[in-house]
């Protein structure tokens, strides 16, 4: 049982009050924003973190590099880039392994994945995604499955693994129609909680996953591929850094004060190490044409920023649902504006 | 899923879910916490009859209050709010009148006191404001909601999690796979996957109140509302309860308690009002209740559109990317 730091006394005489934004370097700069003043139960959380760990960012990232690579490989495919395309089919399959391991690691055994498959519900952002993976996840796996046969000298390719070359192109681009989903449902999946800092950002967050996920795949396609297949990924991973970046400041702009736990603690630093690790990638990208270093030092860093941002965001929420602030005050804020959430009956159509 | 009001909105959550018109009425709970005594009776009577494991030395040294809030292992949680507020005007005067029918002056027993060795405190029995301590206690018995919108009925990817003919909320353990999707989506932070003690049964399951389904079931009260000493807990069909709810802060408010007010009755609020909902004595966040709670699936459409878009921007800039120049 968790024993958080109690130090407040309960009851609205005695109303505590702490500082916004956290400590500040330096001592010139002033907070224009009032001090948030609310009061809690002892200084204890009232909606709960989810009981999520490591595997839950691990899968969210990993399925991100599985969506952009089947779409790179789809588009290598189709404009004839033949070790983009294998990279791509392979990445695509190995980062849903991964993925999907992280994913009954962490529900704690393989059938409870199949349990998830006994409903479709579309109110459940995890139910849905459950089923993209399993329409997205045979096409992909198909599509690694041909690209291997084909790497087969050719006296091993008879029998029924000739079917492969039939295979191949329609399963590796299902996979890549099937991909983008893949990439943004998982946006949904946090948002869709009353975690404070992942709800308020339901509007940029799919933006600036799909971002990072097309900024991974491309440095996963940057670190794989000779220089003279990679223009179309460092055009992509460009794009996609480009997007992830700015929609991250646009949504860090409208959470208001939920955006407070991606500047502390380790979400704190893990979102600076994105954003460094994004802008530095994306920098190299421009010129990883010209050097296979600098592609695969910009393909790494881009696949770490990635990974720093999955994790930096899961890590905020998490941190924003240990401490009532951020669950009273913007709901305390939206009362005392006298606007509270109620239920409006919509407006009676016209009778013809 | 059925009609467009799913989501948010006032429903009948059991006709909502499909439950024919010869349902039960809706049941649910009114705390009243004006008359809670913190006894604890409702926590204990639950864990008995629920079997819900008991976790032990949790002494958390910051109030009396050491079951720490709603949990996997506390269906019912009584809060102890110690506020610097005096009674306001609730004043028994019973014991000066007793006394002074009796003929008698007060006895001091040489009972310890408050304060600390060699600190004298005033007398007693001269002024009632110094007998009336200048902090009050407030109890309250919190339970699951019962959300006429559950979010964490909602997100449950297995349906393990269902409406009940009565419109509560029940976990089916035997179908719950764990994967702790509903706890982060409650947002009274209720439900709970359960972490131990080991060996106790449905470890790394979601558990919560289940509003006594076995004994509803049967025509029987909640085992919380029937231990409940001082009616706190009332059980019954919503509809009534409400009723009984606003006469009761009427009659609060005309002897002068003013800050008496109902928290989740409202069925046009943020979850569609609650099926457990409460008389308050204070704002909802001292005793630990979010002030303005709202479904998160009310802004699921959105979130699904916003979704869909990005996926259509990834997909559009994937294939730009390929198309153009040869390197």
């Amino acid at each position: 049982m968790t024993t958080p730091g109690i130090e407040a006394t309960p009851g609205s005489a005695g109303g505590r009050t702490r500082r916004r934004g956290g400590r500040r370097k330096g001592g010139g700069d002033r907070s224009m924003v009032p001090e948030a003043t609310f009061t809690s139960y002892y200084g204890r959380p009232i909606v709960k973190p989810s009981p999520w760990e490591n595997d839950i960012p691990i899968y969210l990232f990993a399925g991100g590099v599985a969506a952009g690579s089947s779409l790179i490989a789809a588009g290598a495919d189709l404009t004839g880039r033949p070790t983009l395309r294998r990279s791509g089919r392979l990445g695509a399959l190995a980062a849903l392994t991964v993925s999907m391991v992280a994913l009954v690691h962490d529900l704690g055994m393989p059938s409870r994945f199949l349990n998830m498959l006994r409903v479709a519900k579309l109110t459940s952002p995890m139910s849905v995604g459950t089923w993209i993976l399993s329409i997205y996840g045979p096409f992909a796996g198909v599509a690694a499955a041909a690209e291997v046969v084909s790497m087969l000298p050719p006296r091993l390719r008879g029998g029924p693994l000739r079917l492969a070359a039939y295979a191949d192109r329609p399963a590796g681009l299902l996979a890549g129609l099937f991909a983008p989903p893949v990439a943004a449902y998982t946006a949904v999946l946090l948002s869709d909680t009353a975690t404070p800092s992942w709800h308020a950002a339901y509007k940029e967050l799919p933006f600036v996953f799909v971002g990072s996920a097309a900024a991974a795949s491309a440095g996963l396609g940057l670190i794989t591929s000779p220089l003279e297949e990679t223009g179309p990924v460092r055009r992509m991973a460009l794009g996609g850094a480009v997007l992830e970046l700015v929609m991250e400041q646009r949504m860090e702009h409208t959470m208001g004060i939920t955006a407070e736990p991606l500047h502390h603690g380790k979400a704190g630093r893990l979102m600076k190490a994105a954003k460094a690790l994004t802008v530095a990638g994306a920098a190299g990208s421009l010129l990883a044409g010209r050097s296979r270093v600098i592609a695969v030092g910009s393909g790494l860093a881009l696949l770490a920023g990635s990974a720093c941002t999955r994790f930096g965001v899961f890590e905020a929420g998490q941190e924003s649902a240990k401490d009532p602030k951020y669950t009273v005050v913007p709901q305390r804020e939206r009362l005392d504006r006298g606007e509270p959430i109620r239920f409006e009956k919509p407006a009676e159509p016209p009778v013809t | 899923m059925a009609g467009k009001h799913s989501l948010f909105g006032p429903v009948d959550p059991a006709a909502d879910a499909g439950y024919e018109e010869d349902r039960p009425p809706r049941k649910g709970f009114f705390t009243d916490t004006s008359i809670c005594i913190g006894c604890k009776a409702c926590e204990v009577a639950c864990k008995e009859w629920n079997d819900v494991p008991a976790t032990h030395f949790d002494l958390l040294g910051s109030s009396y209050d050491n079951s720490f809030s709603l949990n996997a292992n506390q269906w019912r949680h009584v809060a102890f709010i110690e506020q610097p507020k005096r009674m306001g005007e609730q004043e028994s005067g019973l014991r000066r009148q007793a006394q002074e029918a009796a003929g008698q002056q007060a006895v001091d027993l040489g009972m310890p006191g408050m304060a600390p060795p060699g600190v004298m405190l005033p007398e007693s029995g001269e002024d009632d404001a110094v007998d009336r301590p200048d902090f009050r206690w407030l109890m309250s018995s919190d339970v699951c909601k019962h959300c006429t919108h559950a979010a964490c009925l909602d997100v449950c990817p297995t349906g393990s999690l269902f409406r009940s003919e009565f419109g509560t909320v029940v976990v089916q353990d035997d179908i719950c796979n764990g994967c702790g999707y509903c706890v982060p989506a409650c947002p009274y932070g209720v439900i709970e996957r359960r972490k131990g003690p080991e060996g106790s049964k449905n470890v790394g399951i979601a558990q919560k109140c289940t509003l006594c389904y076995d004994r509803l079931g049967s025509g029987k009260t909640p085992a919380c509302a029937q231990a409940c000493p001082t009616q706190s807990i009332q059980f019954g069909d919503v509809e009534e309860l409400r009723e009984r709810a606003n006469a009761r802060v009427e009659q609060l408010h005309e002897a002068g308690i003013m800050d008496a007010r109902l928290y989740g009755n409202d069925p046009e609020d943020g979850v569609g009002g609650t099926g457990a909902f409460f008389l308050l004595m204070d704002e909802p966040e001292v005793y630990g209740f979010p002030p303005d709670p709202v479904v998160t699936t009310k802004d699921l459409p959105e979130m699904f559109t916003r979704a869909g878009a990005a996926a259509l921007v990834l997909l559009a800039g994937a294939a730009l990317s390929f198309v153009g120049r040869r390197r």
